[in-house]
């Protein structure tokens, strides 16, 4: 079943910058859905824009959800599906948690925000979250700051809060991109558990192909705010038709391959 | 955390010790002999010697500073014998205009200046902050631009150009208020109030400009930052995002700037006491100094020095608890 159509996504900035043009995105219930291209093609602000997020953007063109139209709902809908059925997970987990407030009082806003929960209640499903997340003794770590956490212990926060309300969707927006190699591999695992116990539909942005290879049934190659290519990952990853991701394949190491003397590169074009 | 504030009270008192040594050297390094102010004019050789002798000016500067110290501390006596006068703890001095003890006029002076800092701190703050909320929520707008203009002449007038527009319009003109005078809020809170008006509005419109601006910076700065689009993506109401995420750590720097600025009202408000007439520590140091009264005027100087000291360590002391950041550092 579709989950989520995106036809014709054109974002422009103001003094004439497109940042995304023309984008076709379908995403299916409990489905992961890799986005990747290079920094600057158009990945986070088509995440941005299917929350209704981008300030000062033009955006034209179709974002349905679960049948709803989501460019022309109101605010007040909009607010209510945010963090409920559509949740999001964002690239620097340190600059995303506010460092004022504990890290289970994060979480049990998320949970507050659309259940009428007390605050002892949105407590204990923080605690329960953290605990599910892999946080080790959650009862007392609920308490700490973000800045007392680690980096991989902040994105499980991250990760904890987004699913706290078992959203429909998970925007992961370069999920692992701050984080190091053995931590990087610890949250895509992460997910991957989450995805198959809450069932929840991943649409995975990075730049990363090996994190779209190990995760994602689909994927989508976005240079310069198009989508370039498309199809099942194996199928890309084995034959991909287009210059543009044959170039970005090439760009990954490969721990079987041969050593190159130099790793390629991608070539700038336009 | 006990072990930090014992370090910041030891600093906090250097200070002040500091502070002390240079007002005192400034006020009897100056030509004006402190022995003729004392005395009064027509005053005989021999009585300035006995003056002299009595305030012990005839001794070596560090010990006479010593001995002001020693006084502040402990109390101290002038003189010996018959003459002699018992000056009690904290002894800043006797008042050469009235031969009062400096520090009981000081303490009876404090309830005035503390009703206009308080109550000026009340109607800048609210107005400064909700001014720069806003302004910083419709960047751009005619609001916006209108509320910084504003602003920046409320920062620009001076208060005694304020003070005396205020009196003629509200008193002289339109007859609203009285003319200010002396209320103790216990007996008449309502009066109190009334006369407190307009010196309220004289400073809070000198500080509300510069909160506004600061406001808005900080707000503009918070707004941007990622926690709050992180927020917005949890689906809160926007009312929670701007209040909870993004005005809380905007208050942080306010909170340093509003210690200092109360610290240095609650020491006097020389200009707006002195305009409306009201009998405070500003008032106090105005007619200190038109009388050449050293030691009243350093009486003030150490008062107000130490109120901003304070006000200081306050300020840390809050934003630990303010930030956890802060806290786990100290």
């Amino acid at each position: 079943m579709t989950l989520l159509t995106v036809r014709d996504l054109t974002v422009d900035f103001g003094s004439g910058i497109r940042a995304v043009d023309g984008l076709d995105l379908d995403l299916d219930t409990g489905q992961v859905l890799g986005v990747v291209g290079e920094s600057g093609s158009g990945k986070s602000v088509t995440s941005l824009a299917v929350l209704g997020l981008l300030q000062g953007a033009t955006v034209s063109g179709e974002i349905r959800f679960d049948g709803r139209e989501l460019t022309t709902l109101d605010q007040r809908s909009l607010r209510r599906l945010r963090g409920d059925r559509i949740a999001m997970v964002f690239q620097d987990p340190l600059s995303c948690l506010n460092p004022y407030y504990t890290v289970a009082f994060q979480i049990a806003e998320a949970y507050r925000a659309h259940h009428r929960a007390g605050r002892r209640e949105a407590h204990k499903v923080a605690v329960r979250m953290l605990e599910r997340v892999g946080i080790p003794e959650p009862e007392r770590r609920a308490r700490c700051y973000p800045h007392e956490f680690s980096g991989g212990m902040r994105q499980r926060v991250m990760i904890a809060m987004a699913l706290c309300l078992e959203p429909d969707l998970l925007i992961a927006d370069e999920p692992t991109t701050a984080l190091d190699v053995t931590v990087q591999a610890q949250i895509l695992d992460l997910l991957r558990e989450l995805r198959r116990e809450v069932g929840t539909a991943i649409m995975l942005i990075t730049h990363d192909m090996g994190v779209v290879a190990g995760l994602a049934d689909h994927v989508v190659v976005m240079h310069q705010g198009h989508a370039v290519e498309r199809g099942a990952v194996r199928d890309v990853f084995r034959r991909p038709q287009q210059p543009y991701t044959r170039g970005l394949l090439a760009c990954v190491p490969r721990i079987d391959g041969p050593l190159p003397h130099r790793l390629p590169t991608l070539e700038m074009t336009g | 955390m006990i072990l930090y504030l014992l370090r910041r009270l030891a600093v906090t008192a250097a200070i002040l010790v500091v502070i002390c040594a240079a007002s005192f050297a400034i006020f009897y390094l100056m030509p004006a002999d402190p022995a003729q102010g004392a005395c009064g004019k027509a005053c005989s050789p021999e009585r300035i010697a006995e003056i002299r002798a009595t305030l012990g000016l005839n001794r070596p500067l560090p010990v006479q500073f010593w001995d002001y110290l020693v006084g502040i501390v402990s109390g101290r006596t002038y003189g010996t014998g018959a003459q002699a006068v018992n000056c009690p703890f904290p002894c800043l001095g006797f008042s050469f205009q009235t031969d009062q003890p400096v520090w009981p006029m000081l303490t009876s002076r404090l309830p005035v200046s503390i009703s206009i800092a308080l109550g000026a701190a009340v109607l800048w703050l609210a107005v400064g902050v909700a001014a720069g909320v806003v302004s910083a929520l419709r960047r751009g707008s005619l609001w916006d631009r209108a509320a910084m203009t504003a602003a920046l002449g409320g920062v620009s007038l001076p208060i005694y150009f304020t003070a005396l527009v205020l009196q003629y319009l509200l008193v002289v003109k339109l007859n609203v208020l009285p003319y200010p005078r002396v209320v103790p809020v216990t007996q008449d809170p309502a009066g109190w109030a009334q006369s407190m008006v307009m010196p309220w509005i004289t400073l809070a419109m000198l500080y509300a400009g510069v909160y506004a601006r600061i406001t808005r910076g900080e707000m503009l700065d918070s707004l941007g930052q990622n926690y709050v689009r992180t927020a917005r993506a949890k689906g809160l109401p926007e009312v929670t995002v701007v209040r909870r995420h993004a005005l809380r750590p905007a208050l942080m720097p306010i909170v340093t700037i509003f210690g200092m600025d109360l610290g240095a009202l609650l020491g006097g408000a020389l200009i707006t006491e002195s305009v409306f007439g009201l009998p405070g520590v500003g008032k106090l140091a105005a007619d200190a100094i038109a009388g050449a009264d050293q030691p009243v005027i350093l009486g003030v100087t150490l008062f107000a020095a130490a109120f901003v000291v304070l006000a200081n360590l306050a300020v840390d002391l809050v934003y630990a608890v303010l930030d956890p950041r802060v806290r786990a550092v100290g």
